[in-house]
């Protein structure tokens, strides 16, 4: 279709080259290693290791960082790019990867000092070492400023005791980003502070792989940290400022997680078109039902919405403004959509819906956490309220 | 070691294929455009090729396609090839299989090698002519279907697959060499590699850089043409055989197979 006028200031929308490439590779690599993958990583509750080797040689694990540090310096946009076509596989393998990217090995590239981020960044790039972030504990989750895990000075070192729990890949990860307690009576703004730990080291031990309702292929467990010694310059940005660090890597996560979000919903639309093309009920396709009609229209309408809010957010990101309300909300849109056009393709797919052989309420049960972790979707609320209310 | 690369631009093996009535040719401009995946092995087998000849190797990718092919040749250098060139002009349009290889070894003459890779045929017209011909043009050995390629001491020897098994076969260079898809297993572009091709050259090659003689290619300088198009007839529903016994189903398969004379 022509042009209406010649735009005066144009307004563009086209990935850049580098990232239409990245995208199709993504692609590729999801089509052809991570689809067939997908009944062993649920039956198997692990990701092959072979699958883990291929993603360290494509350089997934340093997607986002510098280049100066061994990353691929794609910035925000070309991880939720990624993540997006990700979004398309077992949630297994954007879990593992945004553990690691997203916000462990974030929190170090954020605000880390240049020492640590070139001893500790090539290896975490490279897929070497898989990185974690324990912020959660048993009685601190929404009301994350109230984490008990105490981080006591001893010389030059910190001693942390306490326990962090529900964390992504913290039964395999190498490293954590962990937020204690320095200084009770300043709270949250002061008091906490960001360490860099070795999950190796003496003084830590894993807990038990959790029981989950979904997201086969990616454990959590607690993090028990008994007397452990973590070196004072492991902190993580300036003693105190751990909680502002935590916030910040947040926001980061929030955006890719609206970018998995819009990845699965879009491969959900695909197939429920296809089946409802397909599928005959009385003497025609069900495509042909009003009903089903603007279920897909509803769901389509609404990926269309939450890809523009996510590559938006994510081009602020990489223009360095401040993007704390639109990650809230891409965060709170994107997950409550992908749960929402989930439950629709399995509507379209009736009984063959709920069967395992569709695969579609595998990813149904695994949408059902994007609306709870790396912030609730009520917490995402209150975030895009203050903002709105300062 | 100057090493190229001829790579094709396909459309997308899942997309539906439309041809215009009005220029017979297939409608190209529809459709998803792909690095024919045989080409993929060629270049993975040049990259391993330069890594172990080491470092004053280089692997130039060349294709003939319409602009919109740089995509592919991105993805190309985007695996880790060193610099690409590419022959693009709308005079080409129209081009038969020979046409194509005369214009392909003009621009092999032009940017010059040591070492040829290509596939051993496009996933789209699969005439697997366009190799041996290019090397007859350059009057340099041709090595055809390679699933084995060692180089020493300025000769090439590489492992002909065969229905029955393989032939060795061995040239000096500089040769050409179509591989099969038995050869290796081509990686994907890295990261770095996509953020690194960006830099790379992608040298545009116009009709006049090669020297080409223009009766000899588009539809004038082609020897054939297509005088007209079928579209393929949609298959039968075929027989589904449904049987609660395994053995029973397995059965009423054989009887079937026996009775086209299949087995
Ligand atoms: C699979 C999985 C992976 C996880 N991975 C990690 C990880 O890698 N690292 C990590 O640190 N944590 C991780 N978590 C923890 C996760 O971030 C928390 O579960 C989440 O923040 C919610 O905390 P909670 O479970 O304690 O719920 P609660 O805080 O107890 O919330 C319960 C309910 O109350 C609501 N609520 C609470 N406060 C308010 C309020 N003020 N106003 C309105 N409603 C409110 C909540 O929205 C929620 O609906 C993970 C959790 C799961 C399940
Ligand atoms: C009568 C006729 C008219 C045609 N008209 C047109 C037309 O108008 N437009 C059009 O686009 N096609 C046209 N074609 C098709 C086109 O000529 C063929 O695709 C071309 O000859 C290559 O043959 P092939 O694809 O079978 O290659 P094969 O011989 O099967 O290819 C083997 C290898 O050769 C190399 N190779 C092949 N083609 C190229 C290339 N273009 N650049 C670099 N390397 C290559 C690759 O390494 C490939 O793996 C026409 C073909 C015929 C027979």
């Amino acid at each position: 279709m022509a042009a209406v006028a010649q735009a005066p200031q144009s307004l563009n929308f086209e990935l850049p080259e580098d990232l239409k490439l990245l995208k199709s590779t993504i692609r590729e690599f999801v089509e052809k290693e991570l689809w067939p993958a997908a009944a062993q990583v649920e039956d198997s509750d692990e990701i092959p290791a072979a699958i883990l080797d291929k993603m360290s040689e494509m350089g997934l694990f340093g997607l986002p960082f510098a280049e100066e540090y061994g990353g691929a310096g794609m910035g925000e946009l070309g991880y939720c790019v990624a993540l997006e076509e990700l979004g398309r596989a077992s949630a297994a393998f954007s879990n593992l990867l945004g553990a690691h990217c997203s916000i462990g090995a974030m929190a170090l590239h954020l605000d880390g000092s240049k020492e640590l981020k070139d001893r500790f960044m090539p290896q975490l790039c490279a897929g070497d070492k898989l990185a974690c972030f324990a912020l959660s504990e048993p009685n601190a989750g929404s009301d994350a400023a109230n984490i008990q895990t105490a981080a006591r000075r001893d010389g030059d070192l910190f001693v942390l005791n306490g326990v962090k729990h529900y964390i992504t890949s913290g039964d395999i990860a190498d490293f954590a980003s962990v937020f204690a307690v320095t200084d009770r009576s300043l709270g949250a703004r002061g008091g906490i502070t960001a360490f860099w730990v070795d999950l190796n080291a003496p003084g830590i031990t894993r807990g038990p792989n959790d029981k989950k309702m979904g997201l086969s292929g990616s454990h959590t467990c607690e993090l028990i940290f008994q007397d452990a010694q973590v070196p004072a310059d492991r902190v993580i940005g300036k003693i105190g400022a751990g909680f502002l660090t935590a916030m910040k890597t947040l926001d980061m996560g929030r955006l890719s997680l609206g970018a998995g979000c819009v990845g699965t919903s879009q491969l959900m639309l695909e197939k429920a078109i296809a089946h409802a093309k397909d599928r005959v009920q009385f003497g025609k396709p069900i495509a042909r039902q009003q009903a089903v009609q603007f279920m897909l229209a509803d769901m389509a309408t609404e990926i269309y919405a939450a890809r523009n809010m996510v590559y938006n957010g994510a081009w602020k990101a990489d223009r360095a403004e401040r993007f704390t309300i639109e990650a809230a909300m891409v965060k709170r849109y994107c997950s409550d959509m992908a749960i929402r056009v989930v439950d629709r393709a399995l509507q379209i797919h009736g009984g063959m819906g709920f069967m395992k052989e569709t695969g579609i309420e595998r990813v149904y049960r695994d949408a059902r956490i994007l609306a709870i972790y790396e912030g609730t979707n009520e917490i995402q609320r209150m975030i895009i309220a203050e903002e709105l209310l300062k | 070691m100057k090493i190229v690369v001829t790579v094709k631009q396909v459309p997308d093996t899942n997309a539906e294929k439309a041809f215009d009535p009005a220029t017979k040719r297939l409608n190209r401009s529809a459709i998803e455009n792909v690095l024919n995946p045989f080409d993929e092995y060629a270049i993975e087998e040049a990259l391993r090729i330069k890594e172990a000849a080491g470092a004053d190797s280089t692997v130039t990718i060349l294709t003939m396609a319409p602009q919109k092919g740089v995509d592919i040749v991105r993805k190309a250098l985007g695996m880790g090839a060193d610099n690409a060139a590419m022959l693009s002009d709308e005079a080409i349009g129209g081009s038969d299989t020979m046409a194509t290889a005369y214009l392909i070894s003009q621009a092999l003459k032009h940017i010059g090698f040591d070492l040829i890779l290509t596939g051993t045929q496009s996933t789209d017209a699969i005439n697997s002519i366009v190799p041996a011909a290019v090397a007859e043009h350059l009057g340099i050995p041709a090595l055809t279907y390679a699933k084995k390629v060692t180089i020493a001491d300025g000769r090439v020897e590489i492992q002909r697959e065969t229905d029955a098994g393989y032939q060795r076969v061995s040239a000096p260079l500089p040769a050409l060499i179509s591989v099969t898809k038995s050869i290796n297993e081509p990686r994907y572009p890295t990261l770095k590699g996509i953020m690194g091709a960006k830099k790379k050259e992608i040298k545009a090659l116009s009709l006049a850089d090669i020297g080409a003689d223009a009766a000899r290619f588009g539809d004038a300088g082609s020897k054939t043409w297509v005088e007209s198009f079928t579209p393929v007839s949609a298959r039968g529903k075929g027989t589904v055989i449904q049987a609660q016994d395994p053995v029973e189903g397995a059965k009423q398969i054989l009887e079937f197979l026996i009775a086209k004379k299949v087995v």
